[in-house]
């Protein structure tokens, strides 16, 4: 941080490496979070995505090499560990959902899995890849993909249409209607009805994107509150130190947690555009 | 926090992620894992049935072994009784030979004694004519005194 205030960090860490096309400058990248906004909706945060797909393709890589080698024999460590996983989400999904939808299960562990991940980056001292973009040209790099907006809530999103899809397949357009328009109250009552189903079904994915969002973000954020403590002196950085090892400790927790949250959300989700209902 | 492309960008990512994983990953990991879990079950119930049947089959040798025990028994005590009146019948034959032995050499012993008395006597009544004949200077008409000989002899 040398040579900028306290904000400007903070802002900097926050800024994620968005490619578009500015108004004023044209295509490239944003120098700033502002001019990333003026670039609308046609830009593409750059290190969101490729952190995310690296990610991803780390956890497919890792699964694949478990299911190539996967015999019924003796396992080996590493096909055991995998297979913990695997048997952990599988349990889950076992006890919330009833259904027989095979795509259930292994959405659940590529969200579990892949969330997870892009959580853990967030442990990595939060200067190091910042630092060594910059002293490769990179002007901004946003290495925990979970503090994107864009990622969880696409995601989430992806999630809703899986929500529509699977209501509509299973219930029918007029069931799925019915299920929105003749709850809690009677029917004469449907505009109301539809109005808090209406919400209900909307805060679904808004509140999954953002909870993994904010909990990814705020966490984010005291790291790099910690970060600003370690230049201020000696006495800060001492006290830094421990804070950081505190607060690292404890979110390891919420990584794991939020990850499991949003994948079990998911499942139950599925489970009630699955249930068909009397009415 | 702007929200942009890479909300598409994601969600094209998110379900290539999830096509691979459902059509590639989580099948043969599954199949593994419950195939696994299939044959742990049946090498279960394998040590179980194994199990019982060893505990059968030691039964059965424990059965099998007292039977062979008491049958062996068995057979020593008819040796044992088979042996001892063998024995016996031994003795009884080895008795009686032994007894018949020396009633046969008894009566041999008494032929001779008798023989040779008699082949004694004989020499004594010729020794006592050729006496009795040197005693009378005269020789005794032995078909004479035949009958004075043979009493004599039967004397002597």
């Amino acid at each position: 941080m040398s040579g900028e205030t306290s904000q400007e960090y903070i802002e900097h860490h926050l800024t994620n490496l968005t490619f578009g096309n500015h108004p004023d400058n044209g295509w490239g990248f944003a120098h700033s979070s502002a001019e990333a906004g003026e670039m609308g909706f046609w830009a593409l945060n750059i290190d969101t995505m490729g952190w995310s797909i690296v990610l991803g393709l780390l956890f497919l890589w890792l699964f694949n090499k478990a299911a190539k080698t996967a015999t019924s024999g003796v396992p080996s460590s590493f096909q055991n560990g995998i297979e913990m996983v695997v048997e952990f989400i599988d349990d889950t999904v076992g006890t919330i959902f009833s259904h027989n939808n095979p795509l259930i299960a292994p959405m659940a562990l590529t969200i579990f899995v892949w969330v997870f991940f892009m959580n853990v980056m967030d442990l990595i001292p939060v200067d190091w890849i910042p630092m060594f973009a910059s002293a490769i040209g990179i002007s901004h790099m946003k290495v925990v993909p979970s503090t994107d907006p864009n990622i969880t809530m696409s995601i989430a999103l992806s999630i809703f249409g899986f929500i529509l899809y699977y209501s509509v397949k299973h219930k029918g357009l007029g069931g799925f209607f019915a299920e929105l328009a003749f709850h809690p109250f009677p029917k004469w009552l449907a505009p109301l009805n539809l109005f808090l189903e209406g919400v209900t079904l909307i805060a679904k994915p808004i509140s999954l994107g953002l909870r993994l969002f904010g909990n990814m973000y705020a966490g984010e954020m005291i790291f790099i509150l910690i970060a600003i403590l370690f230049g201020a002196g000696l006495g800060w950085a001492l006290l830094a130190s421990g804070l950081q090892l505190v607060w690292a400790l404890f979110h390891v927790l919420i990584i794991a947690l939020q990850a499991f949250i949003f994948a079990v959300l998911t499942v139950v989700y599925m489970t009630q555009a699955h249930d068909v209902e009397d009415h | 926090m702007n929200l942009n492309a890479t909300l598409i960008g994601q969600t094209i990512t998110f379900f290539l992620f999830l096509f691979i994983c459902y059509k590639y990953i989580w099948p043969p990991i599954v199949e593994a894992m419950r195939e696994r879990q299939k044959s742990i079950a049946e090498g279960l119930a394998a040590a179980e049935r194994a199990e019982k049947n060893l505990a059968q089959a030691q039964d059965q040798v424990a059965a099998e072994l007292a039977k062979a025990k008491e049958e062996a028994a068995g057979y020593i005590d008819q040796a044992r009784t088979t042996a001892a009146k063998m024995v016996e019948e031994a003795k009884n034959d080895a008795r009686s030979e032994g007894d018949r032995l020396k009633e046969a050499a008894q009566a041999e012993i008494d032929q001779e004694v008798n023989r040779a008395k008699e082949t004694l006597r004989a020499q004594v009544a010729a020794l006592s004519v050729a006496g009795a004949e040197q005693l009378l200077g005269a020789s005794i008409d032995a078909n004479a005194h035949a009958a004075l000989l043979d009493k004599l002899a039967a004397e002597l």
